[in-house]
């Protein structure tokens, strides 16, 4: 639909037809002490041009630094085809149909993607996306107290492993449902769950969050993990990264029985970083669970002639139609993003991905392989990693991070500000995805090295 | 006019309820409720074992158009559920008071019963609600 603007005109025909001479008049209902003088150091108004020049000048200092940060949103290659397409009039909605049996286009493409993600997950059914993988986390909690009934209980174990700022997230959904968040600690040497501070838990649970990779890029045991919880009678929930699915066991495949419901955040398949969002949460599970699943879901039928269509199904679970008892409050999905992860793995196809996935972990090691010989490095986790991994410095990490930034690296995330009281100090998560070369990669390790040096004064180990 | 057996009571929510001759009673819904609601798709039964209120809901029917809670008539222990209404929920479509039953409770107080209402009470509910 093109733009249609008013023509003064028009303005002041409607003007007349309301009775009012101004537009200002339509808001003297509000009172004048509730008015506000508009926004500091922003003008009322600049032309096109103005405004395209002041945002042009803003970004201009944001730059284009070499990243080497991840933390939960990762920088892959997106094909120039993914957003030609993702772009056309015809996809380019942010929202989910309410006449949705009108949009059939739309519909099948959201049935595509709940296709691929139970396909890549290894799960029977997904729904149509939700807002991203931190609230698909706090749904995927919510939805294991509801189903599992014979454990009667509301609380859930949640390993320090998984992103803090996930937890603080599931922390704020969960927190006025009576559901309690236990955090289980990691094990310092290998910077995975500590199972046996694990088998000690003796009071029932509603389901265990197994993240694979977890936050320090560290693969856990999921199938000792899994089966484990599964015999104390507990739901298991995988938090899993799109992209090392491809080299990853599935969570359908964890243990003897497979995962109850995984989630995880889809931003890596073709969408942009975008300083935070747009992102996408994806769901699936069990076709067992599937009437506690939240979010649309697309279902592929047949019309009154036989002809097969899709249409939304299993609508009694949305809380229009079961208002306070729905399984969650949200009635829409990721449209948009949905739309461009279905062409990213239409187009990357399996191999695709497992080239894209082989490439993160071989330039990971190639990193670690370079750091391993700088003086002052230490790697505190000896476990497996896939494309993220742990250094602690011999010097501030903040100061570090400055520095690198100075020479328009980002070097990573600084995590002692989340683990600082498990003797993590001066800890750095460092992310190596397909985008970077051997020549990023070597810049990384020397500039590194020489900012080490300059920060401890040339003192060395 | 829907069928209302003679011999069963009800509750203003339409449930219906036969008193067995052990004191247990069955419930499910009515034909007329079955009527408004159109075809089942999936009944969420209540669980063996779990105790629950007058008029507290203990289950749910779902149809093609909307998703409707059950109320327990009377305070009691669910002793035992229609399991084939996991398979076949349209069992409470095509036969309401037999196949269609739901669950089977131990009241806790047998004269509870007394308390709903009986066939023509309920039949005059129905005539004032279609209106």
């Amino acid at each position: 639909m093109p733009y249609i603007p008013h023509t003064s005109q028009e303005i002041a025909e409607m003007l007349s037809v309301i009775g009012v001479d101004s537009i200002e008049q339509l808001f003297d209902e509000i009172p004048p002490e509730l008015r506000s003088d508009g926004l500091d150091n922003i003008p009322s108004r600049q032309s096109e041009m103005q405004v395209q020049r002041l945002l042009t000048e803003k970004s201009m200092q944001d730059g284009t630094p070499l990243c080497f940060a991840g933390g939960g949103a990762y920088e892959h290659h997106i094909p120039a085809a993914i957003w030609e397409i993702a772009t056309r009039g015809e996809f380019y909605s942010a929202y989910t149909p309410y006449q949705a049996e009108a949009s059939q286009g739309t519909l099948q493409v959201i049935y595509e993607f709940q296709t691929m993600i139970a396909s890549l997950t290894g799960m029977d059914v997904s729904n149509a996306s939700l807002y991203d993988g931190a609230s698909a986390l706090g749904e995927a909690v919510l939805m294991s107290v509801r189903a599992n009934r014979k454990a009667k209980s509301k609380r859930i174990i949640m390993p320090a492993t998984v992103s803090s700022v996930y937890r603080q997230v599931v922390a704020t959904i969960v927190k006025h449902q009576g559901i309690t968040l236990d955090i289980i600690d990691f094990d310092r040497a290998n910077g995975t769950i500590d199972i046996d501070k694990l088998k000690q838990q003796s009071e029932p649970f509603a389901a265990l969050v197994i993240p694979q990779p977890n936050y320090f890029g560290c693969m856990e045991d999921v199938h000792t993990l899994t089966d484990w919880a599964h015999e104390q009678g507990a739901m298991v929930i995988g938090l899993v990264n799109p992209v090392a699915l491809a080299l990853l066991e599935a969570p359908g495949n964890w243990g003897t029985q497979g995962v109850d419901i995984a989630v995880g955040e889809a931003q890596p398949l073709g969408i942009p970083l975008s300083s935070g969002g747009p992102y996408i949460g994806f769901m699936a599970c069990k076709q067992k669970l599937v009437r506690q699943l939240p979010g649309r879901i697309v279902g592929r039928t047949v019309d009154l002639d036989g002809k097969p269509g899709f249409s939304l199904t299993l609508q009694a679970r949305e809380q229009h139609i079961r208002r306070s008892k729905a399984t969650s409050n949200i009635c829409t999905n990721q449209g948009l993003m949905a739309t461009a992860t279905t062409l990213y793995l239409a187009f990357m196809g399996r191999d695709g991905l497992q080239k894209v996935a082989a490439s993160c972990v071989q330039n990971t090691q190639a990193l670690i392989d370079l750091l391993k010989i700088s003086p002052g490095i230490c790697f505190p986790f000896g476990t497996s990693v896939f494309h993220e991994f742990v250094i602690t410095l011999p010097t501030d990490v903040e100061q570090v991070i400055e520095a690198m930034a100075e020479e328009d690296i980002v070097a990573g995330i600084n995590i002692s500000q989340y683990y600082a009281q498990d003797g993590l100090e001066n800890a750095l998560l460092i992310c190596v995805t397909e985008t970077r070369s051997p020549e990023d990669m070597a810049f990384f390790a020397d500039t590194l090295n020489k900012v080490i040096s300059d920060l401890t004064g040339g003192a060395r180990k | 006019m829907s069928d209302i057996p003679q011999e069963l009571k009800y509750t203003k929510s339409h449930e219906w309820v036969r008193v067995e001759e052990d004191g247990t009673l069955t419930v499910g819904i009515t034909e007329h409720a079955q009527g408004l609601l159109g075809d089942m798709v999936f009944v969420e039964l209540p669980e063996v074992g779990e105790s629950y209120e007058a008029e507290q809901d203990c289950a749910v029917v779902e149809s093609v158009k909307a998703a409707s809670d059950i109320y327990c008539p009377v305070e009691g222990e669910v002793i035992e559920v229609n399991e084939e209404l996991e398979d076949a929920p349209e069992q409470i479509n095509v036969n309401a008071y037999h196949e269609g039953w739901i669950f089977r409770i131990n009241p806790s107080n047998p004269d509870d019963v007394d308390n709903l209402m009986n066939a023509d009470d309920y039949a005059a509910l129905v005539e004032a609600e279609e209106h």
